[in-house]
């Protein structure tokens, strides 16, 4: 990420990491998570679900900072996000 | 990871849900789903006993919503969310009575009744989705259509004034109004969590795109192309005076918290005034309902 200016504290600031996890057969292809995810890392996959929509996919994983932005956007409850573990053990 | 039945990750929410419902019957791209997931996850940061918890729904597409939460949940008939509301609320005062319907629903064929509970200030929560249509049935014209806007009813364009709810349920009394959009996820998710935490009449109205009557009828695009709407012509005000809060056709839309204030609920407003009135013989209504 780029600052213009750098934030005082940056060196003590643990930025979290998060699991995004798909349930693709609920998915209804709206786009919102793929639209809002602040990082990007979601786009529609080229696949099919259950009932003929894209579900989306996570093609830059690493980038997610678990803000849970596409967990509350999300209609379908289809996608949610958890901390990834390693990042609770660091020290902050 | 938690694995539900059919073997997939178990979503937070879930415990909320009553799964066996889900896929709802909620069109691709329509904003209701997303407030609901507002509407659960202010659930989970709200402190109350989820067996006191009453989700009271009417009709039309947001009148699904309280077949979709696993607390005690009533699908009421058309329009009357609000009057069972306000039975459940006084038989059971320690109930948290929440009614989460659409525009529809409670603007217009339960108006009458929006307008008197607010004005008793019945101590109930509610959350109306306002999509600006009447859309399970077919995208007729509503109280809530903008002007210009096409509906099946209206399909040279909407003639009429359209409703301009916090107007309406604040000049009635209500103790809390405001308005979000369905993008606007976090600020909703805590709006409700203070409507809940408000005695007395506390009103949430969300935008939320209707996809496939509303935006297909009017050339919008998609609920997608609608959130982007939003998120390019809303404007958070805070205090708003209520009667710059009209909505027109496609034009900015102003989102905030109105007003929020205190006053005897309805049950306060018994106790207090028949309390002074009767001396002795004054029987409490808690105590009342009680010995019913
Ligand atoms: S008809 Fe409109 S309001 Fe109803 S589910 Fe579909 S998009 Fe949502």
């Amino acid at each position: 990420m780029q600052y213009w200016r750098k934030p005082l504290d940056a060196d003590r600031i643990q930025i979290p990491h998060g699991e995004i996890h798909i349930v693709r057969d609920r998915c209804k292809g709206c786009g919102f998570c793929v639209e809002y995810c602040p990082k990007d890392v979601l786009e529609l996959s080229s696949q099919f679900n259950i009932k003929g929509y894209h579900p989306p996919e996570a093609v830059n994983a690493d980038a997610c900072v678990h803000c849970q932005l596409c967990e509350l956007l999300c209609p379908e409850f289809a996608i949610f996000v958890t901390l990834k573990e390693e990042e609770q053990t660091v020290e902050g | 990871m938690k694995k539900n039945a059919g073997n997939v990750p178990e979503h937070p929410m879930e415990n909320l849900l009553r799964m066996d419902r889900i896929p709802h019957i909620w069109c691709s791209t329509c904003g209701i789903g997303t407030a609901v997931s507002c509407f659960i996850q202010a659930l989970q940061n709200f402190d109350y006993p989820l067996d006191k918890i009453a989700v009271v729904s009417g009709i039309g597409c947001s009148g699904r919503i309280a077949g979709y939460i696993k607390l005690d949940s009533f699908h009421t008939t058309h329009g009357r969310a609000i009057p069972f509301a306000t039975g459940l609320k006084l038989a059971n005062p320690e109930l948290k009575v929440i009614v989460f319907s659409g525009d529809g629903d409670l603007v217009s064929i339960g108006g009458n009744h929006l307008i008197h509970a607010a004005r008793r200030n019945m101590d109930i929560t509610v959350f109306c989705v306002n999509n600006f249509i009447y859309a399970m049935t077919g995208g007729q014209c509503a109280p809530t259509t903008p002007t210009d806007a096409n509906s099946s009813t209206s399909p040279y364009g909407n003639f009429d004034h359209p409703f301009n709810i916090p107007l309406l349920v604040g000049s009635c009394g209500a103790t809390y109004v405001a308005r979000w959009t369905a993008l606007h996820i976090r600020r909703l998710t805590r709006s409700m969590q203070e409507a809940l935490e408000k005695p007395g009449f506390s009103f949430v109205e969300i935008i939320a795109p209707c996809s496939t009557l509303y935006a297909r009828r009017n050339r919008l695009g998609t609920g997608l192309d609608l959130m982007k709407f939003y998120h390019d012509n809303s404007v958070i005000q805070h205090g708003a005076p209520l009667e710059s809060l009209d909505i027109q056709f496609q034009k900015k839309i102003i989102v905030g918290k109105f007003i929020d204030k205190k006053r005897p609920t309805f049950l306060e407003a018994w106790d207090q005034y028949l309390g002074k009135k009767l001396g002795d013989k004054f029987i409490s209504a808690e105590k009342g309902i009680r010995a019913a």
